[in-house]
């Protein structure tokens, strides 16, 4: 059942030893360099109240951003998202990051809310 | 790489029909919309549970509080089971991405290896994640609740949870002020033992022992829901990754996609794979370390 009207998109994206080699060096790096970011994180959450008396606000916030970085070299170099066409980026990324931000921020707003009410009444 | 010969397309042959606007396979497509669709479930999730944390007036358990221990072994280590998961997680997804790689070079041996790898670091992670759970049911002895309200661990020698007043080395360790899990050894009266201890046993409010959907020695009944949801719907995520891989595996191993050209059955199953790696990067961080 073989049809000469679809476009093997997937054959584009062969390619030859040598330029194997160069992207498996850098398939390691971004290993390394997460097993790194993951190491500072246990430390910091295992350690954080010898280290950083009273600015757990500050750890929070370290952690937060070394996830990010994770996560955009998870989808952007394993998952191929940064070699993928500018197009396509976009569509995945941007209604995401938009309701991830409205989501953010309804649930931020309502608990607070719903805190402030318990401390009036209970 | 991906897409990479495509890249040179200018606009106007770009929508001008007769090939994707997107240099992307159908299957591929389809991949990502459903996982941005699945991400945003998981965002639902964690999102409510920030919402639960923040809106609840009891002080909320902290991550190296709960999971400290390792099997085999007494004594505390924060976080340290946890933060090897993700390692384990993570592996995987680098044992994955290596596959997708050598099936862009033909590679059939490769992509067997690499693939084989990935379903043992997978089945490694659920099998982690049973041990966690088994953990965090039976607990570590519970607390009761006396009269006054306050609240006292009970300990005794054997981890008797079932009649532990009458159990040799029975005392109750008075928890600390804000925290669940930490006992007020130091503090006048933070050590109760003999006949006062049993006392205020037979005098309890309340026993809780373990976790279930109901209410749990941690914390507030929110924090267990949330951690049989947001875990156990990522550890579901995880064992249907593995049966994924395992199909494709065994389709690598009988050469079907080598007579079809390429192996992009193999990356399709990798973008879930990583996705799975992606949610834990955050579930890590929002349940364990914050």
């Amino acid at each position: 059942m073989e049809r000469d009207d679809i476009i093997e998109y997937s054959l584009e994206a062969h390619h030859s030893e040598e330029a194997g080699r160069k992207i498996r060096k850098n398939i390691w790096q971004v290993t390394l360099l997460m097993a790194i970011i993951t190491t500072v994180e246990v430390a910091l959450g295992a350690y954080w109240k010898e280290w950083f008396p009273g600015s757990w606000g500050m750890v929070k916030w370290t952690f937060i951003v070394l996830t990010l970085v994770k996560a955009t070299y998870i989808v952007m170099s394993f998952m191929h998202l940064g070699d993928e066409r500018r197009n396509i980026r976009a569509i995945i990324l941007l209604p995401y990051g938009l309701f991830i931000l409205y989501l953010l921020f309804i649930a931020i707003w309502e608990s607070n809310y719903v805190y402030r009410m318990l401390e009036l009444f209970l | 790489m991906a897409g990479e010969a495509s890249k040179a397309l200018s606009n106007d042959v770009l929508w001008g029909g007769g090939r994707s606007p997107f240099s992307i396979s159908y299957g591929k497509l389809m991949m990502w919309f459903f996982l941005v669709s699945d991400a945003l479930t998981f965002s639902g999730l964690l999102v409510a549970y920030g919402f639960a944390r923040h809106a609840v007036m009891d002080p909320w358990p902290i991550g190296e509080e709960v999971f400290r221990a390792l099997p085999f072994l007494h004594g505390s280590y924060p976080l340290i089971y946890v933060a090897l998961m993700t390692a384990i997680l993570i592996f995987s997804s680098v044992t994955m991405v290596l596959a997708v790689e050598a099936g862009h070079r033909m590679d059939k041996k490769g992509v067997i290896k690499w693939l084989f790898l990935t379903v043992i670091g997978g089945a490694f992670f659920v099998g982690s994640q049973a041990w966690e759970w088994s953990h965090f049911i039976h607990g570590g002895g519970g607390y009761i609740t006396a009269q006054d309200g306050a609240k006292y661990w009970v300990h005794n020698d054997t981890h008797d949870t079932h009649d532990p007043a009458n159990a040799a080395g029975f005392h109750l360790v008075k928890a600390a002020p804000g925290h669940y899990l930490i006992g007020d050894h130091n503090s006048e009266g933070g050590h109760v033992e003999g006949a006062e201890a049993k006392a205020l046993w037979d005098d309890k409010v309340a026993y809780i022992d373990g976790a279930n959907m109901v209410r749990n020695e941690y914390g507030p009944p929110q924090y267990g829901n949330f951690f049989f949801f947001i875990t156990g719907f990522h550890g579901f995520h995880v064992f249907s990754g593995v049966i994924v891989n395992i199909i494709v595996l065994s389709m690598v191993v009988k050469g079907v996609f080598h007579r079809r050209g390429h192996y992009e059955m193999v990356e399709k199953a990798g973008l879930y794979w990583h996705f799975v790696d992606l949610v834990w990067v955050f579930v890590f961080t929002f349940f364990y370390l914050l």
